[in-house]
């Protein structure tokens, strides 16, 4: 257990010395796009009925945010140790490769779920928002930013420069992310973007997410766990497989 | 006794590339051992396997009976390694750097240790320094304290001294050899032969991925039998008498091949007799450099 504690702590501990970079710059730029977009889009699109646009927007917005940084942090972490070569420290230890995949997507998570609550909670001093099943909320930040945090193991892994890193962050997470329905409800959409929608894994966490506050989704929430959860297994599987047979890091 | 270090039919290729050839190796506990050889020759390969870094294409490696793949842990617990490149982590301080390798070794408290091996590396005035702010020097020692972390009984060192200046590859070699005296078996790597010749207990040397001499240094640097006398003479030719011993010229400058010592008398004596002065002589006794420089001309004479 010392052994998965420490590498847990080192990389907690190396997202919170440059917190400010890591924490605080995502919250401002989440509450940036809240107001600009909810004060754009006020007057002009209602989703659900009883509830304003920009309250429509936080769930999503917070959900974004979540994935976002748990994808940067492992990712990150990885490439930087990969790059400067310290990841031989982590490489010479007998850690298990299990451990080492907790320890990542744990740090991964924490960080994705300090970011969330950091915009959640400066979101409610501006606007009302409801929360009507708590469990929800918890379950599916909870699932997404493992998700993410594992896809950041994987990134990280594969990538051998930070330019592929960031094709990985531009080419697949952002669009996945921008198209997944955080702005808007997919049933407003036409019916073949309705159906990519539906492809898209990212569209089930930011759906759950934001029935755990209104109670409304455009699917069930249990559909969507169901969804995230086997992604979830499938991707772990993976990374869990790249770790052990020591892919791009034990040659 | 468990070896130390145990490879049996060790080998390794990178595509059509043959890093290592079917090694064999046994090294004991309690030894102090070089391995050596040209860049290229398969010694971080070598290592690598050891440290669970590389996976060997086939053939076994064990460290003190652990098998490293299939006993990776505890294998890993028995070895330090310093690694040959000068890698850091520069988010942590010099003391947080070793708290969390201890922790990767599964020790929580470690610091008596920990202030030990900074006082004897000589950081224990930077442990609180960002490891940014250390001196290529400074950074090696850390990196041979990060090794030391888990008071392993077997450790490798790659290319412990390069690029640290000469006084303070002094004092590391002092600490090194102590550790050696507690009983601790090194492995190292290095440029100096010299250095190696004046530490190593046995010696390996590597070409081309395969051993071409694995011996006592003793053994080894006496396997060219003889030595070299050279001498500065007022005379770019030498007198007929020693026109047959085998050697070479350099303007004044005579290095001859002699078998023993009994033969400086006569040579000496030669130049006496035909009147040449003798400005300065030199006995040169056979090194690892001239041993290891003639290994290396062998093999390759032998493989072309």
């Amino acid at each position: 257990m010392t052994g998965f504690y420490t590498l847990f702590y080192k990389e907690l501990l190396r997202f919170w010395k440059v917190s400010l970079q890591t924490i605080l710059a995502p919250i401002l730029s989440s509450l940036l796009y809240l107001l600009i977009f909810s004060h754009v889009l006020a007057n002009r699109v209602q989703v659900y009925d009883g509830v304003t646009y920009a309250v429509f927007l936080i769930p999503g917005l917070v959900m974004m945010t979540v994935l976002q940084n748990s994808f940067a942090n492992s990712s990150s972490s990885l490439i930087q140790s990969k790059i400067t070569g310290n990841l031989v420290f982590v490489l010479l230890s007998p850690l298990s490769y299990l451990e080492i995949f907790l320890a990542y997507i744990s740090a991964s998570t924490l960080r994705g779920l300090m970011v969330g609550m950091g915009v959640y909670a400066a979101a409610l001093l501006f606007y009302p928002l409801p929360l009507q099943s708590p469990l929800w909320v918890i379950l599916f930040a909870l699932l997404g930013s493992a998700l993410l945090g594992v896809l950041g193991v994987i990134a990280g892994i594969m990538s051998d420069k930070f330019d592929q890193l960031a094709a990985f962050q531009n080419f697949i997470i952002l669009p996945l992310t921008f198209l997944s329905g955080v702005f808007y409800s997919i049933h407003s959409l036409p019916p073949v973007w309705q159906l990519l929608s539906h492809l898209n894994p990212f569209f089930y966490m930011i759906d759950g997410f934001r029935y755990g506050f209104f109670g409304i989704s455009d699917i069930s929430p249990y559909i969507s766990m169901s969804v995230v959860l086997c992604c979830l297994i499938v991707i772990s599987g993976w990374a869990l497989w790249m770790l052990k047979s020591g892919y791009k890091i034990r040659s | 006794m468990t070896p130390a270090i145990e490879i049996q039919r060790l080998g390794k290729c990178y595509g059509a590339l043959v890093a290592l050839d079917n090694v064999d190796l046994v090294i004991q506990p309690g030894e102090f051992f070089a391995l050596l050889g040209p860049n290229g020759a398969g010694k971080t390969t070598l290592i690598s396997i050891l440290a669970g870094l590389t996976r060997a294409s086939h053939g076994t490696a064990s460290v003190m009976g652990y098998d490293v793949l299939s006993g990776y842990r505890e294998a890993r617990k028995r070895l330090g390694v310093v690694p040959q490149e000068l890698v850091y982590d520069p988010f942590f301080t010099v003391r947080e750097t070793l708290v969390i390798q201890s922790g990767y070794f599964g020790l929580k408290r470690n610091d008596v240790w920990i202030d030990e091996i900074l006082h004897h590396l000589d950081l224990t005035e930077k442990a609180h320094a960002n490891v940014r702010a250390l001196s290529g020097g400074m950074k090696r020692r850390l990196l041979i304290a990060q090794a030391l972390v888990h008071k392993p009984p077997v450790i490798i060192l790659d290319e412990p001294t390069a690029g640290v200046d000469v006084d303070l590859r002094q004092s590391l070699w002092q600490f090194i050899r102590q550790l050696n005296l507690q009983g601790h078996t090194i492995v190292l790597t290095t440029h100096y032969l010299e250095e190696a010749e004046a530490l190593c207990n046995r010696v390996a040397v590597l070409k081309q991925g395969k051993i071409i001499a694995l011996d006592s240094m003793h053994n080894l640097v006496h396997s060219t039998r003889g030595y070299t006398l050279e001498f500065r003479l007022s005379s770019e030719k030498l007198p007929s008498g020693l026109q047959a011993w085998p050697g070479k010229q350099d303007g004044c400058l005579h290095s001859l091949k002699i078998k023993d010592s009994s033969e400086i008398e006569t040579a000496l004596s030669i130049l006496r007799e035909s009147g040449i002065q003798v400005f300065d002589i030199k006995l040169l006794q056979p090194d690892l450099e001239s041993v290891f420089m003639k290994l290396m001309e062998a093999d390759s004479a032998g493989s072309a």
